[in-house]
């Protein structure tokens, strides 16, 4: 058992995108907030703050995570992985930002880092997806720019992408 | 939009969760998956002094198959009970009515026994809950008590839980060969219902649980009926369950909708 002051801040370990971070938080500390301001990952974006709009969607231990309905406190040990952690380096595109990048899914951007989170860890576990499987997942996210039908594109496109590419690697 | 200051317990037992809230009471809340409790603390519609963090704690994160019942543990989330693989046959009212629980992204952390604590009348797993006739499990630091779903919501967002009470789990009952049947209406797929309806084969008749509408989920029995009997049946009913206008929907628009829902969904179960 662990007990937390609430004036005073803590010590928060995990690994972010397979590296080791340390920072302190107040209990009442938001992980996204955390991220942001305290990591300087500022990758993840922060919408609405209660938990509707999907922008600050991280994932945590494999799971798709609200990092605005979460604590810093709560991911302790956690392995957390962010928007930075989907390119292959910091100067390229990974294969789902490529297809967005063509298919024109994003304009403003600020919805775009959650949307990637959910699609990259969807298809990492779904990787033939229909059209009303992407729907059901994009219904978690608010995109008040594209109306929605060229991320679903997008992420059709990069499916397909990953899927060829898996095969040919595999022969 | 950022939570007010509170101290942070992070349970390793639920002898840690139930003297925390015995010292603490009222002040503190259980926090679990956190997709109701932390949107409440962002808004400042709670303001607890200590939450205390069960999701470490191992034995509550259980689903457990008990001869005509399953257990499910206040640390299950709601992916989890979704991937049960189970669920279906044990469990086919909730497996029809789990996927209109938020989203992928919200149904990932949240718990299926979170979402009975916060006892929004809109939510699906309450529905569920007082449409199988199910138990919820409550402990206190001292004793056990088991508290029937009809019982346990007490008004919107209330429920028969005392202070110092953690949710320790619910208990389902598994209903042989029973035909259930659900059907929802929001504006939204993933937002809190406008209506909620269940219905399943009873016995003696049929079972048609109502959810969005009464400050609480509702449930109503009947002996097999058809035609305008049915009509008639359904339509006290509507009125029964004291609709409300509000932003989303009006009283009359509500009571329609238990009409027609409630009309299908018996039908489709009496088949």
């Amino acid at each position: 058992m662990t007990r937390l002051k609430a004036d005073r801040r803590h010590a928060v370990r995990f690994s972010l995108n397979g590296k080791p971070v340390e920072a302190e938080a107040e209990p009442r500390m938001l992980l996204s907030d955390f991220l942001r301001h305290q990591l300087g990952a500022t990758g993840t974006h922060v919408g609405c703050e209660h938990g509707v709009c999907g922008a600050c969607t991280v994932v945590v231990d494999g799971m798709l995570t609200r990092s605005c309905l979460t604590l810093a406190a709560q991911v302790d040990g956690c392995e957390l992985k962010t928007v930075e952690g989907i390119a292959p380096s910091a100067d390229r595109l990974g294969v789902l930002q490529q297809a967005f990048r063509r298919n024109h899914a994003l304009q403003c951007g600020f919805c775009t880092a959650g949307i990637l989170m959910s699609l990259d860890h969807y298809l990492g576990k779904n990787p033939n997806p229909t059209e009303a499987e992407i729907r059901d997942l994009l219904s978690g996210h608010i995109c008040r720019c594209t109306g929605y039908t060229p991320i679903i594109q997008a992420a059709l496109d990069a499916a397909a992408e990953l899927t060829s590419k898996k095969e040919t690697s595999d022969a | 939009m950022k939570p007010p200051a509170f101290d942070y317990l992070r349970a390793g037992s639920i002898s840690d969760v139930v003297e925390g809230l015995a010292q603490q009471g009222g002040d503190a809340r259980v926090l679990a998956g956190g997709q109701s409790l932390m949107a409440m603390l962002n808004m400042r519609l709670a303001k607890p002094k200590l939450l205390i963090d069960i999701m470490r704690i191992k034995e509550l994160r259980q689903i457990e198959r008990k001869n005509d019942a399953v257990v499910i543990g206040a640390g299950v989330r709601q992916a989890d009970l979704l991937a049960w693989p189970d669920l279906a046959e044990a469990l086919p009212l909730v497996a029809l009515a789990l996927p209109w629980v938020g989203h992928v992204q919200t149904r990932s952390r949240g718990t299926i026994c979170g979402s009975l604590a916060h006892a929004d009348p809109s939510a699906e797993m309450p529905l569920a809950l007082v449409a199988l006739g199910g138990e919820v499990l409550l402990r206190n630091a001292r004793r056990r008590r088991r508290v029937a779903a009809k019982d346990f919501f007490a008004g919107m967002m209330l429920t028969a839980r005392a202070d110092d009470e953690l949710i320790e789990g619910i208990s389902l009952p598994v209903i042989k060969g029973s035909r259930v049947a659900f059907r929802e209406v929001a504006r939204r797929h993933g937002d809190f219902a406008i209506v909620a309806c269940a219905a399943m084969k009873t016995p003696n008749g049929v079972r048609l649980a109502v959810g969005g509408v009464a400050d609480v989920p509702t449930a109503r029995d009947w002996p097999r009926l058809e035609g305008s009997a049915l009509d008639d049946a359904l339509n006290a009913f509507a009125y029964e369950l004291g609709a409300r206008d509000d932003v989303h929907a009006t009283a009359r628009y509500r009571r329609d909708l238990v009409r027609m829902i409630g009309r299908d969904l018996i039908r489709e179960v009496l088949q």
